[in-house]
């Protein structure tokens, strides 16, 4: 259903609508929609894949970064003569040695120094860096660096980080208040007074971190005025243009190089203060830097998911029909911004995508604590308040006595429609994901009907395919990309700024670079994510490569092909248009006999014309309303998605183990199907992950309790329930081949899916996360006491009484 | 075993060790662990760091034929062993059946575990040729993985044992 846009746009500004390319007639891909094997397999099978950390130079330095020990202090002095007295020590640096500019990755806020200067914020804070020969030279350096700080009171607690007598973290930001945000779309009050049914409820997210299993690394070479870093980064873009403005440099003279990158998933998207310390230090010694973190550093300097308090409150008709909601929100953001107040935008503008409703209230307030920083996190900010709502709807549903696949269906979004906070959705099969989770789950069969123990539960999901506008103002295209055809046409190099983490892009990337110019994947090479050899993209975050620089790597494939015909036709004496090529075959359309090889005519263009190279671009059109904070979930395409899991519940422990999950997806035209099912199954991994265990946990003093991946408990192969992942058909209009994206998705409808999975099997809800054995044992205990039942509590029986 | 002592007194010692079928005799300090002697040492950075500690797996080597976490094992320990790396898996430039597997299955993303999955995957199929499902998740359990939910990595484990070698 259609509707008009929402009543804060300005008279006569309507949402932005892609005019609907027609799906194409003729679908025989030769090329996309392949299950290609990985362009980088081999290497990586083989050990030849080189991470930033493999790589050596000659001369070169190891450094570290010295951190805070104190959540919240006042830095009084620092003395480095011991350490510099050190044989092998090459360079102390602290922030007197550094630019004084405040940087960040959100432009509104830049709010971190490279070295703190009067106070560190959080047990972590970085304070001085030294460069040594080797490594563990730096650990005795560090060691003997003396700084003498003044304890101050920490917030620890982002519930009373508001409070008139708490601490303030930074001076700039009273009340330790980062971000605010107060959205309301349509009539909320007057939606909830008409109501039939009106519930709140309150849940509680957790602090996760990404745990890539590739700790950050950057080594930086400084030669003769020019700035060269190997990083293990999800932006050669926006390090290179922080790197530059820190330093004062014109971009061209700071090269951003990735390497092999072993997993980011949003922590690194930002600069990670290894580039600016190692920067200083390769300039200081004239010799290459490698800086890196341990595990633990890892963990504290974080920009993991933030925890959020969520309380929701919706009406609904009698039938289960959504009226209104009011989503109020408070988020920890750690002591600096990060990417967070996109994070704060993010967790509540998501939330009016999987269902259709017109009104729609949204207040958060992101505050400063003194712990680690937070940031982007696969999903985002939208995974939380996801579960929430999630939970809150299955709540509705059970007090309104209708099946929750059932209310789902009722007020699931429909294709051509517009969010309340302005998004426009072209494609959306957020129905038939219900239908098909339903059908394969058989839960009709099994709501209601299983054992003891055993429940069923389903949540939905829906996320951008790469953000409206980039992370900082600027007209660039948000992506680039280059073919260059070999001169004897037997390969093709794509060169494009897309960043491959691990997800495939480098993959896919060729997939469409072939099917564009009608050449064949095996045939192609790329270079990839090298400010200096390869056109601008913004990178690998908000689920963008496979639209956005898809689209420019057709754009590149296709001006390839057009001249590739034009020199076949002069050598066949025919019209170019009266030719295809496909899979590096060219033939006459009405007479398929006449054929060229690709080979032949990129020669004969080479030897007539000079290189034979394509180009493309993609920028998105203006999209979203003019409210505040409206471009933030803007996209030119949402990817949409149903998850059915199914679990059993120990209860005496309290145990949850998942049995199966179905995901089903409308991820718009696949390009890879093997590669998109194994996104599906990392992002459910992940979601699973901080759904029943992972939590970063502090003591009184605001030091990480777990910062190691054996305390830290991602799930491990025995941890996993059995996967079905299965897509539904769609096609895209504002999309490459109709194309949308699937790596962040995925992580979205877990958490609330189990949640809800949970609360069908025992009739218990558990409104935090992680929804850890002690939580539902918890839970379970309460409702037997409700019950009635007589519970014995061994905390009072005498023999544990002093 | 031959040990020379440096001017602050600190020992180093000569070992004899076999990785991947070639024989090296590196002077090496009493601390310095597997992993870097591998890494820094020899060269062979396929074996990877993901955490130090034995947490995480991405440093699994062979060690007279058994997994181990070669961030956990100093390299004196390894005097006289047999070591193989992901690097000594291929033989003359021929992927082995769970090399080809892990490409065919997509169980490879970052690839930052890959090394060491493969190598925990090697020994129990050196071990147990066919293993039922369950023993192959119990066979990489220590090998983490962020990326994949070792979905695919089963697959292609159970995939290479239906291969002859």
């Amino acid at each position: 259903m259609s509707r008009p846009a929402p009543s804060d746009l300005k008279p006569g500004a309507r949402p932005y609508r892609h005019p609907g390319l027609p799906e194409p007639a003729d679908k025989d891909y030769a090329v996309i929609g392949k299950s290609k094997p990985k362009i980088d397999g081999r290497e990586k099978v083989t050990g030849q894949a080189r991470y930033t950390a493999d790589l050596k130079f000659p001369n070169m330095l190891y450094g570290k970064i010295l951190t805070s020990p104190h959540a919240h202090a006042r830095i009084l002095a620092i003395d480095t003569s011991e350490a510099e007295k050190i044989p092998g020590v090459k360079a102390v640096i602290t922030h007197k040695d550094v630019p004084s500019l405040k940087y960040g990755i959100s432009p509104a806020r830049w709010d971190e120094n490279i070295f703190c200067i009067d106070t560190v914020k959080f047990v972590g804070d970085k304070v001085a860096a030294v460069a040594c020969l080797d490594e563990e030279t730096c650990y005795r350096a560090l060691r003997a660096i003396r700084v003498e700080y003044e304890v101050l009171p920490a917030v620890l607690d982002p519930l009373h980080a508001m409070d008139e007598d708490a601490p303030q973290i930074h001076p700039e930001y009273p009340r330790n208040l980062n971000t605010e945000i107060h959205q309301d779309f349509g009539d909320v009050d007057g939606a909830l007074r008409k109501a039939d049914y009106v519930r709140t409820d309150l849940f509680i997210g957790n602090r996760t971190y990404q745990a890539p299993l590739e700790p950050h690394t950057a080594t930086s070479i400084w030669q003769e005025g020019k700035l060269t870093v190997y990083s293990s980064t999800q932006s050669p873009h926006y390090f290179q243009y922080y790197i530059a403005r820190e330093f004062g440099l014109p971009m061209g003279d700071v090269r951003v190089i990735k390497t092999y990158v072993g997993g980011g998933f949003g922590g690194k998207l930002e600069p990670t203060g290894l580039e600016f310390a190692g920067a200083v230090l390769a300039r200081l010694t004239g010799r290459p830097v490698k800086m890196f973190y341990d595990r633990a550093e890892m963990f504290a300097h974080n920009r993991g998911r933030h925890r959020q308090y969520m309380k929701l409150t919706t009406g609904v008709s009698a039938e289960g029909r959504i009226l209104g909601v009011h989503a109020d929100f408070i988020m920890d953001g750690g002591a600096y911004t990060s990417l967070g107040i996109a994070t704060a935008y993010y967790a509540g503008a998501m939330l009016t995508l999987t269902y259709d409703f017109e009104n729609y209230r949204f207040d958060m307030h992101r505050v400063y604590t003194n712990l680690p920083a937070c940031g982007a996190q696969r999903g985002h900010g939208a995974p939380q308040p996801r579960y929430a709502f999630e939970a809150h709807l299955d709540n509705i549903a059970k007090d309104l006595g209708i099946d929750p696949l059932e209310i789902r269906l009722r007020n699931a979004r429909k294709p051509n429609t517009v969010t309340p906070n302005a998004f426009a959705v072209n494609s959306c099969e957020m129905t038939a994901c219900l239908e098909q989770a339903r059908d394969l789950s058989g839960w009709a069969d099994k709501k209601g009907r299983l054992p003891a123990g055993r429940g069923i539960g389903v949540a939905t999901g829906s996320f951008v395919s790469g953000a409206g506008y980039p992370i900082y103002r600027t007209d660039l295209p948000h992506a680039a990309a280059m073919i260059k055809v070999a001169e004897d046409g037997t390969a093709a190099t794509l060169y494009t700024g897309a960043t491959d983490i691990g997800q495939g892009s480098d993959t896919i990337l060729c997939q469409m670079a072939a099917e564009a110019m009608g050449y064949t994947y095996e045939q192609m090479k790329i270079v990839a994510a090298d400010t200096e050899t390869t056109p601008h993209d913004f990178g690998a975050y908000a689920s963008r490569q496979t639209l956005m620089s898809g689209a420019a790597v057709k754009e590149a494939g296709e001006e390839v092909k057009k001249q590739l015909l034009e020199m076949a036709g002069e050598m066949l004496d025919l019209p170019p248009e009266g030719l295809d090529v496909r899979l590096g075959r060219i033939a006459a359309k009405d007479r398929p006999e006449i054929t060229l090889t690709f080979e032949e005519a990129a020669r004969a263009f080479f030897v007539k014309k000079g290189p034979l190279t394509g180009r493309g671009s993609y920028a998105p059109p203006k999209l979203g309303g003019t409210f505040k904070g409206a471009p933030v979930g803007t996209s030119p395409a949402y990817s949409f998605a149903a998850q059915v899991s199914e679990v059993q519940i120990d209860e005496e422990t309290g145990e949850v183990t998942v049995l199966d999950v179905w995901d089903v997806h409308d991820c718009g035209q696949v390009i890879n199907p093997a590669l998109l099912h194994a996104q599906v199954h990392g992002a459910l991994y992940m979601g699973m992950g901080e759904s029943i265990w992972e939590e970063v946990r502090f003591d009184a003093q605001g030091r990480i309790l777990n910062p190691t991946l054996g305390e830290y408990r991602i799930p491990t192969a025995l941890d996993m329930p059995r996967v079905h992942s299965s897509i539904v058909k769609s096609y895209e209009p504002a999309g490459p081949w109709g194309v949308k994206e699937v790596g962040e998705g995925a992580t979205l409808p877990t958490m609330g899916c189990f949640r809800n999975a949970i609360f069908d099997a025992m009739g218990v809800s558990v409104n935090s996360l992680p929804l850890t054995p002690e939580k539902v044992w918890a839970a379970l205990r309460e409702k037997r006491k409700a019950d009635g039942e007589d519970i014995w509590d061994p905390m009072a029986c005498e023999c544990f009484v002093e | 075993m031959q040990a020379i002592t440096d001017k602050q007194g600190v020992k180093r010692y000569l070992i004899h060790i076999t990785v991947n079928g070639d024989q090296y005799s590196p002077v090496i300090k009493a601390n310095t662990l597997l992993v870097n002697l591998l890494r820094d040492g020899l060269d062979l950075t396929g074996t990877k760091k993901g955490c130090e500690l034995g947490d995480c797996g991405s440093c699994t080597v062979l060690m007279d034929g058994k997994p181990v976490d070669s961030c956990l094992v100093l390299a004196l320990e390894a005097d006289g062993c047999e070591i193989i790396t992901i690097e000594g898996v291929a033989r003359h430039g021929e992927l082995d059946r769970l090399q080809r597997a892990f490409i065919d299955n997509a169980a490879i993303q970052c690839g930052y575990c890959t090394p060491g999955m493969i190598l925990s995957a090697k020994a129990l199929l050196a071990g147990n040729p066919h293993p039922t499902e369950p023993e192959v998740r119990a066979a990489i359990s220590g090998n983490l993985c962020r990326c994949t939910g070792y979905v695919n990595i089963v697959k292609a484990v159970l995939e290479a044992a239906e291969v002859k070698p």
